[in-house]
C-alpha cells in the first residue's frame, strides 16, 4: 500500500518535472526576444540592442519552477480536497443572508467614519513616535489616504454601480461607459467656466445631459445584440473622446480645461480667505477640509446610486430590466416594451456616469481627454464583472481590491531598498492590474459575489446559484 | 481623379493591414464567440519582435539584403507571436471555456492591459524608430499617381497570405476541423475532432497573420511603440464587425473599406476626424445591416 503510494508520488514528481521543462522551453520562446534584448536609443537617436541574458534566465527559471510547484503540489492537493468534499455528506446550508447584512452594515458604518479613523490613527502614530499629541499633523497626513484611497475608490464604486444598471441588471454590454463620465465632466467644466453656475446646479444638469446622450446612443443600437452592441458602444466612447480632442475651440483639445470652480458647502467656499470654510469655523487653514468634504460628497453620490438601484429593482422597470436580461423574447411576448426598457437602462446608467463626471471635474479642477480613454471603460466593466454582476456589495469589494490595490503600489517605496533605486513600483501598476484581472477571473469566473437574491419571489426568498443566472445577450 | 486614385491606393494599403488583423478577430469570434481584445496587442507584440529581429540582424550580421531581412522578420515574428497567442489562450481563455460569456472578455481585456504594459516595462516607453527598409516607388506613366514600393510589398504579401490562408481553411484537414467547430463544437467533438487543439490552432493562425501585419506596419511607418496596439486593434475589430463577424471574406472586405474610408475622409474632409468617420460609418452600417455586410443573419431559437 505504502509502496503504491510512494510510486504514485514519484510519478507525480516525474510528470511535474516534465511539465516544468516544457514550461521552461515555452517561456524561453516567449521571452527570448522581448526580454533577452532591450532596445535603447543611443546618442544619434538610433536604436541599439542591449543583451539581458540573466534576466531571461530568471524568467525561464520562474516559469519552470512555478509550473513544477503547481503540478507537483497544488494540483494534487486541490484534487484531494475536491474528492473529500464530494465524499463528505452535504453540509447543512447556512443562511448567510444575516451575515451578509451585518457585513454590509459594518462596511457602511466604516465608510462614514473613515476620514476620522485615518486622522485618529495617524495622530496616534505621531504620538507614539514623537510623544507629542498633535491632532493637526494627523489631519495633514490624512490627506493622502482620504484622497488617493477614499475618494479614488469611491469614484470607481459609483461608476461601477452606475454601469451595473446597464450591464448587470439589463444585460446590455456597454464598452463605452466612460463617454458619459466625460459628458458629465465636460458639462460641468464648460458651464461653470462660461456661465459661472455653481456645482450644485450643474450636478443634476450634468446627469441630465449624460442621460440624454445615453438615449441618443441607445436609439440606434436598440436593434443590435451582443457583441455588435459592444463594438458600437466602444465606437461611441471613442467618438466622444476624439471630438473632445479635436474640437479645440470649445474643449481646448488635449490641453484640457483647467481652473474649474470648486464645489461649495451651502455656499461656503473652501478657500483660505476670511469667508472660507476654515475661517468660518475657526479652524487652521488646510486643504484637508475640502478633501474630506469631497469624500462625503462622493460617498453620498455613490450611496444614492446604490439606493436608486435597489429601489428600481423592486419597481416594474427594474423587473423589466432583469427579465430582459434573462430572456428578451419572453419579455416581448409578455408585453414588455423592450425599446423603452433598454433606453431607460441606458439613460439611468448614463445619468450616474454624468454625476460622477461632474464630481470628478470638481475634484480635479482640471479635465482633459486623457482621463476618458477606453482603458477606463474597461476597468469599470472589469470591476462590475469581477464583483459579480448585479451584486452591489461584490462590486464595491472588487473596486476596493482592484483600485485600492493598484493605488497601494504607489506607496511601496521600501521596494527600492530591495531592488535598487532605479526600481519604480508605479511602472508595474497597470501590468499587475491586468494580470490580477486574469487571475481573479480564472479563479472566480462568476465574480466575488456570484449568487443573486431574487427581486421577486413566491413564498420564500431563495438564493439563486450563479449557475442559473444569465448575463443577457444584448 | 488622380488625387482620388492616389488616396484610394493609400487606403487600400492601410486596409490590407487592417484586414490581416481583422481575420484574427473574426476567426476567434467564429469559433468560440469571444471578442479577443488582446489581439491588437498581439499585433503590437509582433511588430516589436520584427523590430528586434531587424536590429539583431543589423547588429550581429551587418548588411543583409532587404528581401531576406523582411522575410526573416516576418518568419520569426510569426513563429514567436504564434507561441505567445498559444500561451495566452492556454492560460487565460481555456480555463474559462464553458463559463459565462463575459468571463473570457474580461480576461482578454486584462491580457491586453498586461501585454502592452509588459512591453512598456521590458522595452521602455519611448517610440522605436527604425531606418526605412524599402525606399522609392513608381509613377504610373502619364499620370501623377505614385505607388511606393512599400505599398506594393504590403499588397503583395497580403494577397499571398490570403491565398495561402484560403487554401488552409478550405482545403486542409485543419481547416475542415475549424469549420466544423465553428458550426457545432459538440458535434465536432463527438466525431473525433480535437476541439481544444483546433481552437489553439485558430489562435495561433490569427496571431501569425497579426504578426505579419505588425511587420508590414513597422515597415510602412518605420516606428512602433507599446501603445500602438490599441487603435489598429479597434479599427481591425471594427472592420471585422463591418464585414460581418465570423465571416473570413467579410473581415478582408471590412478591412479594405475601413482603410478606404479613413484615407478618403482625411483627403477630402479633415484628417483629425478620420477615426470618428470610421466609427460613425460602422454605427450607420450596423443600424441598417445589423449583422454586417457579409455576415449571416443571427437566427433566434426559442
Amino acid at each position: 500500500m505504502a509502496d503504491i503510494q510512494s510510486s504514485g508520488q514519484d510519478s507525480v514528481y516525474a510528470k511535474a518535472a516534465k511539465e516544468a521543462v516544457f514550461a521552461g522551453i515555452i517561456a524561453f520562446g516567449l521571452f527570448f526576444l522581448v526580454v533577452g534584448f532591450r532596445t535603447d536609443q543611443n546618442i544619434n537617436n538610433e536604436l541599439v540592442l542591449v543583451q539581458r541574458w540573466g534576466l531571461l534566465a530568471i524568467f525561464v527559471a520562474v516559469a519552470a519552477i512555478g509550473r513544477f510547484i503547481f503540478a507537483a503540489f497544488i494540483t494534487p492537493s486541490r484534487e484531494q480536497a475536491k474528492l473529500a468534499k464530494s465524499k463528505a455528506p452535504a453540509a447543512a446550508k447556512v443562511d448567510r443572508r444575516s451575515l451578509k447584512a451585518a457585513v454590509s452594515r459594518f462596511g457602511l458604518a466604516l465608510l462614514f467614519i473613515y476620514p476620522f479613523v485615518v486622522i485618529l490613527i495617524l495622530a496616534l502614530i505621531q504620538f507614539a513616535v514623537t510623544g507629542q499629541w498633535s491632532f493637526q499633523s494627523g489631519v495633514q497626513g490624512s490627506l493622502k489616504y482620504v484622497d488617493n484611497f477614499g475618494i479614488q475608490i469611491l469614484i470607481y464604486v459609483m461608476l461601477a454601480w452606475g454601469l451595473n444598471i446597464v450591464v448587470g441588471l439589463a444585460g446590455l454590454l456597454d464598452l463605452g461607459y466612460v463617454a458619459f463620465y466625460a459628458v458629465g465632466a465636460y458639462s460641468y467644466a464648460l458651464l461653470s467656466a462660461h456661465f459661472g453656475l455653481s456645482f450644485w446646479l450643474l450636478l443634476p444638469m450634468a446627469g441630465i445631459f449624460a442621460a440624454m446622450w445615453g438615449i441618443v446612443l441607445g436609439f440606434p443600437v436598440l436593434r443590435l445584440r451582443g457583441d455588435y452592441l459592444a463594438i458600437v458602444t466602444l465606437a461611441f466612447g471613442e467618438i466622444i473622446r476624439l471630438v473632445l480632442i479635436n474640437w479645440t475651440v470649445v474643449t481646448k483639445g488635449t490641453f484640457g480645461i483647467s481652473g474649474i470652480a470648486k464645489a461649495t458647502l451651502f455656499g461656503i467656499p473652501f478657500t483660505p480667505g476670511p469667508t472660507g470654510f476654515a475661517a468660518m469655523f475657526g479652524l487652521p487653514n488646510s486643504g484637508v477640509y475640502y478633501k474630506i468634504f469631497l469624500y462625503y460628497l462622493i460617498l453620498f453620490l455613490a450611496l444614492l446610486t446604490a439606493w436608486v438601484t435597489i429601489r428600481l429593482r423592486r419597481m416594474p422597470i427594474g423587473r423589466a430590466w432583469e427579465a430582459l436580461r434573462e430572456d428578451e423574447i419572453a419579455c416581448r411576448s409578455l408585453g414588455i416594451n423592450t425599446t423603452t426598457t433598454k433606453l431607460t437602462a441606458f439613460a439611468t446608467g448614463a445619468m450616474f456616469g454624468g454625476f460622477a463626471g461632474s464630481f470628478f471635474a470638481a475634484r480635479q479642477g482640471f479635465v482633459s481627454p486623457e482621463s476618458f480613454v477606453f482603458l477606463e471603460s474597461a476597468i469599470i466593466l472589469a470591476i462590475v464583472v469581477l464583483g459579480g454582476m448585479g451584486s452591489l456589495i461584490g462590486i464595491a469589494i472588487a473596486a476596493a481590491v482592484m483600485i485600492g490595490g493598484t493605488e497601494l503600489l504607489r506607496e511601496l517605496e521600501f521596494l527600492k531598498l530591495i531592488f535598487g533605486n532605479d526600481f519604480t513600483p508605479e511602472l508595474y501598476r497597470m501590468l499587475l492590474f491586468g494580470l490580477a484581472m486574469i487571475v481573479v477571473m480564472v479563479w472566480k469566473p462568476r465574480g466575488f459575489v456570484g449568487n443573486r437574491e431574487p427581486s421577486a419571489f413566491l413564498h420564500e426568498r431563495k438564493m439563486i446559484s450563479s449557475e442559473f443566472t444569465k448575463e443577457g445577450h444584448g | 481623379m488622380e488625387y482620388f486614385i492616389q488616396q484610394s491606393i493609400n487606403g487600400l494599403t492601410l486596409g490590407s493591414i487592417y484586414g490581416l488583423i481583422a481575420i484574427g478577430y473574426t476567426m476567434v469570434y467564429g469559433i468560440i464567440g469571444m471578442i479577443n481584445f488582446a489581439h491588437g496587442d498581439v499585433f503590437m507584440l509582433g511588430a516589436f519582435m520584427a523590430m528586434i529581429v531587424f536590429l539583431a540582424l543589423t547588429t550581429f550580421i551587418g548588411g543583409v539584403p532587404v528581401v531576406l531581412a523582411l522575410l526573416l522578420m516576418m518568419l520569426v515574428a510569426m513563429l514567436l507571436t504564434g507561441l505567445w497567442s498559444w500561451t495566452i489562450e492556454r492560460l487565460a481563455y481555456r480555463p474559462l471555456r464553458g463559463s459565462f460569456r463575459l468571463a473570457p472578455l474580461i480576461t482578454a481585456i486584462g491580457m491586453s492591459i498586461a501585454l502592452s504594459n509588459f512591453v512598456q516595462v521590458t522595452q521602455g516607453p519611448r517610440n522605436k524608430p527604425i531606418p526605412p527598409l524599402v525606399n522609392g516607388g513608381v509613377t504610373i506613366y502619364g499620370t501623377g499617381i505614385t505607388i511606393a514600393y512599400k505599398q506594393m510589398v504590403i499588397v503583395i504579401v497580403t494577397a499571398i497570405l490570403l491565398a495561402a490562408f484560403w487554401y488552409l481553411v478550405n482545403r486542409t484537414t485543419l481547416g475542415r476541423a475549424q469549420r466544423s467547430c465553428e458550426q457545432d463544437r459538440k458535434m465536432a467533438a463527438l466525431l473525433g475532432i480535437d476541439v481544444d487543439k483546433t481552437i489553439s490552432m485558430t489562435f495561433v493562425m490569427g496571431a501569425m497573420l497579426a504578426a505579419v501585419a505588425g511587420t508590414l506596419y513597422l515597415m510602412f511607418y518605420g516606428v512602433i511603440s507599446f501603445t500602438d496596439g490599441f487603435t489598429p486593434g479597434v479599427k481591425a475589430f471594427t472592420a471585422a464587425v463591418l464585414g460581418g463577424i465570423g465571416s473570413l471574406p467579410g473581415a478582408v472586405v471590412g478591412g479594405l473599406l475601413i482603410g478606404l474610408i479613413e484615407a478618403l475622409w482625411s483627403a477630402y474632409f479633415s484628417i483629425d476626424y478620420k477615426d470618428v468617420a470610421a466609427f460613425s460609418i460602422l454605427a450607420i452600417v450596423l443600424i441598417f445591416l445589423p449583422s454586417g455586410i457579409l455576415g449571416r443573419p443571427e437566427v433566434e431559437k426559442v
